[in-house]
């Protein structure tokens, strides 16, 4: 994407936000400029250099530092990159670009012989405990399988007796009763907790749980977190919590890094990003919670459109089509002209729309993403001059209607030229994560350094 | 449900127009080899135009087979008894080919899952056009038009994307345009079954607001299936709250949630984690099997507050002065305390026997 990186801050933001009273051994796993893109069609080469035919960039320069002990969360909604990231810490999906550090060594650089020792230690609890554990594995072969994978036990006294106590801790007692049982003989919630057992029977230090409460029923998504942090406190260990809910988040996480398309948008501890969300992003997200309180209700304006198409994302800030506060420089291009444009026909009467629909005469080239100038063709019948008419008039509409309509601050010139009509956009700058007080980290232009 | 001085329906306040849809002591029970599942055991309710109500509670509770049962679309092998008094048709009972019918133009249902319900080789238009087609024989093509377009617009979709392909639109587009193609018959009644368990947050809160909207813009009466209570408080303005197939508190959904009356309402809400939540708490236990559900209150063994008497005797339903419908012992003693002696000697004494609840009957 040819966007241009916001120039005065191009110094890389520390990795560690809020890093300045934290001893250096308390950090557990420190992520710099972590890339994971997926190439799509096209040659080797595109895929290995991650260009030409295309890549996914599910995660795309993510900063982290996690702690001993404490709860990380990645929230975001469906492709966020939450899930890829997660998968990345522990190696199960390889990072094109950036480092993982961990117990001296770069994880993005092991081979997978040299990762699997090191997966004793990192752990993962997937969303969905009913494809997660073997339907023809019984419980005692299924939750004690990692002391066989990493050779931990000596005989199969002993094999029985940690697979016993493992079931115990996650409050499968008496643990007989489950030994022999198969997946489908327990319930959600029972399940969850045997895919727990078998996550800590190998004592781990980090256990990456992908939204482990999304697919259990309401009721028991309270007993499972409970356990998670009663586990958390016995064993010692370090959580990263992968979740879209934001309200088991605010209760269960220490920090909390939002990610929206790949990157993270805001950063900090859980308290003080819920108490005082920044990123118009994660105001947003916190604002459309439908609560049970009678008195507290889902605000009219919510951000339009949905998540867009990691594929082809937008220019410059990801968020700033759905962004009700979003600057000129935020990235503006023809995609925004065409989803205007589809907007204001929404509210038009159909002999009203099929008169403006004829107006403009190539609306599916405006879906693709492209450079910050483009060229609207007039629809047969009509020529440049009536389009140019058309834009300048919604152009002077919307600077008189509330709430104001961010796009046109995007738009520097329109004109005529050789039969159809230019409009050029500002200039896209990308917005990097940086420090706005202490702790907490934005990726807003809205936050950018005074005076820049 | 054992009714005692329940004034039945005097809810129907002077002036509210009449309901669209009357349940009244609906059963729904599957065969299975174990005996009948009995998944909605004696089921009242109401609907009026232009309502929204909001069906919640826990899985396996009944809610998706109250919903499915209402409109006649149960699997084969399962018994459907009481009243379903549709505009004066009794549903229970129908021809299948007469309640075909009325599905459809009469009787709409939005699925859950947005993704899979609508056919990929089909275009948009070509959807609405086959509805309208097939239910509205007297429209032109022009008027098909017209009415599918605004249909459309009134959820969001713009008029430029109609002879788009399914796949060319996002999970919460196409979810709306499933509520459109729902809507575009103009359907009396509607029920929606967990219509936004599927989407992003953002997206939900969207069509959340667009079911919101519904009641003011329509005259459809709307049962909302969901298990989010948040969802509940923005969208309905009543709530019915089931439990083990019985329907345990009724009534206006901000009263309910300001002032829950039943013990399993009140433990759900507390349950809920929500961005107020300071402490976990959580119901001990899952919902009974239905097969051979609990004798006297069905929510008896869970229930913090369990008296002996609940665990014999099925609690009366009382109409309290809200209009809030609940049955439970302890609003039934309060309203009328010589039903205490129903309960028999000591019948009142807390039931001690709300032993440990082991994670061997977790959910």
């Amino acid at each position: 994407m040819p966007t241009k990186p916001d120039t005065e801050s191009a110094a890389r933001p520390d990795p560690s936000p809020g890093a300045g009273s934290g001893q250096r051994n308390d950090v557990l796993m420190e992520v710099e400029d972590l890339q994971v893109h997926f190439g799509m069609r096209g040659g080797a080469l595109a895929r290995i250099s991650g260009r030409g035919g295309g890549a996914v960039k599910a995660v795309d320069g993510v900063n982290l530092t996690l702690r001993r002990g404490e709860v990380l969360g990645l929230v975001g909604e469906s492709g966020s990159g939450k899930t890829t990231l997660g998968r990345t810490l522990l190696g199960l999906n390889r990072a094109t670009g950036g480092s993982i550090r961990y117990g001296g060594q770069d994880l993005t650089e092991l081979s997978e012989r040299r990762l699997r020792p090191l997966r004793r230690r990192l752990q993962m609890v997937f969303q969905d405990p009913h494809a997660s554990l073997n339907p023809s594995m019984d419980i005692r072969t299924a939750v004690g399988h990692p002391l066989r994978i990493h050779r931990l036990v000596a005989d199969d006294e002993e094999y029985e007796a940690k697979v016993a106590h493992a079931l115990e801790r996650v409050g499968l007692t008496p643990a007989e009763r489950y030994l022999s049982k198969f997946p489908s003989d327990l319930s959600g919630g029972q399940k969850q907790r045997a895919v727990l057992a078998r996550a800590i029977i190998a004592e781990p230090e980090l256990l990456v749980a992908d939204e482990p409460i999304s697919m259990l029923d309401m009721s028991v998504r309270a007993k499972i977190l409970q356990l998670m942090l009663d586990l958390k406190r016995d064993l010692d260990l370090t959580y990263v919590y992968v979740t879209h809910d934001l309200a088991s988040a605010k209760f269960f996480c220490d920090t909390i890094a939002i990610m929206y398309l790949g990157r993270i948008v805001e950063q900090g501890p859980a308290e003080q990003v819920f108490n005082e969300p920044r990123h118009p992003y994660t105001k947003a997200l916190l604002a459309a919670i439908p609560e049970p309180d009678p008195n507290r209700s889902v605000p009219r304006n919510l951000p339009r459109g949905e998540v867009p198409d990691a594929a082809k994302p937008p220019l410059g800030c990801s968020f700033h089509p759905r962004c009700a506060a979003a600057l000129p420089h935020c990235g503006w291009e023809r995609r925004d002209l065409r989803a205007l444009l589809e907007r204001r026909w929404l509210d038009l009467a159909p002999d009203e729309y099929a008169r403006e629909r004829a107006l403009i005469g190539n609306l599916d080239a405006l879906a693709e993403p492209g450079p910050t100038r483009v060229l609207v063709t007039p629809g047969r019948g009509h020529s440049a001059a009536d389009v140019l008419a058309y834009f300048r008039r919604l152009r002077e509409e919307a600077s008189e209607t509330e709430p104001r309509e961010p796009f046109w601050g995007g738009v520097t010139t329109m004109s005529e030229d050789g039969g159809q009509v230019v409009v050029e956009f500002v200039e896209a700058r990308d917005p990097r994560l940086l420090p706005v007080v202490d702790s907490v980290s934005v990726a807003c232009h809205l936050y950018a350094a005074p005076g820049a | 449900m054992a009714t005692t001085s329940a004034p039945s329906t005097a809810a129907a306040a002077t002036g509210a127009p009449e309901p669209v849809l009357a349940v009244q002591d609906l059963r729904v029970w599957y065969g299975t080899e174990r005996g009948p599942v009995r998944a909605v055991d004696g089921v009242t309710f109401e609907v009026r135009p232009g309502e929204t109500l909001g069906l919640v509670g826990e899985s396996g509770c009944g809610k998706s087979t109250l919903g499915r049962g209402v409109l006649g679309l149960t699997p084969a092998g399962t018994a459907l008894d009481g009243v379903v008094d549709f505009k004066g048709t009794n549903l229970v009972g129908l021809s299948p080919k007469h309640l075909q019918k009325l599905r459809g133009p009469e009787l709409g249902l939005i699925f859950q899952e947005p993704m899979t319900r609508l056919n990929p080789l089909m275009k948009i238009s070509e959807h609405f056009e086959e509805a309208l087609r097939t239910h509205e024989k007297g429209l032109s093509r022009q008027q098909r038009r017209e009415r599918a377009l605004d249909a459309l617009r009134g959820m969001g979709i713009p008029p430029s994307r109609y002879h788009a392909y399914p796949h060319e639109f996002s999970g919460g587009m196409r979810q709306r345009i499933m509520i459109a193609l729902a809507l575009v018959l103009r359907p009396a009644f509607v029920v929606a079954d967990e219509p936004t368990t599927a989407l992003d947050v953002l997206v939900e809160a969207q069509i959340i607001k667009i079911l919101a909207d519904l009641r003011k813009n329509f005259d459809t009466a709307l049962v909302l299936i969901t298990h989010n209570l948040g969802i509940v408080a923005e969208a309905c303005d009543r709530v019915a709250v089931m439990y083990a197939g019985h329907i345990v508190e009724q009534g206006d959904a901000r009263e309910v949630f300001a002032n829950p009356q039943h013990p399993y309402t009140r433990e759900l809400l507390r349950s809920t984690i929500s961005l107020s939540t300071t402490g976990l708490h959580y119901i001990p236990g899952s919902p009974p099997d239905l097969v051979r559900p609990p004798t006297g209150c069905r929510f008896h063994p869970r229930c913090p507050v369990a008296m002996r008497g609940c665990a014999e005797h099925e609690p009366p339903e009382v109409v309290l002065g809200s209009g809030v419908r609940t049955a439970c012992w302890h609003q039934a003693l309060e309203a009328d305390p010589s039903l205490g002696e129903e309960l028999g000697q000591g019948g009142r004494d807390a039931l001690a026997a709300v032993k440990e609840i082991s994670v061997a009957d977790e959910a």
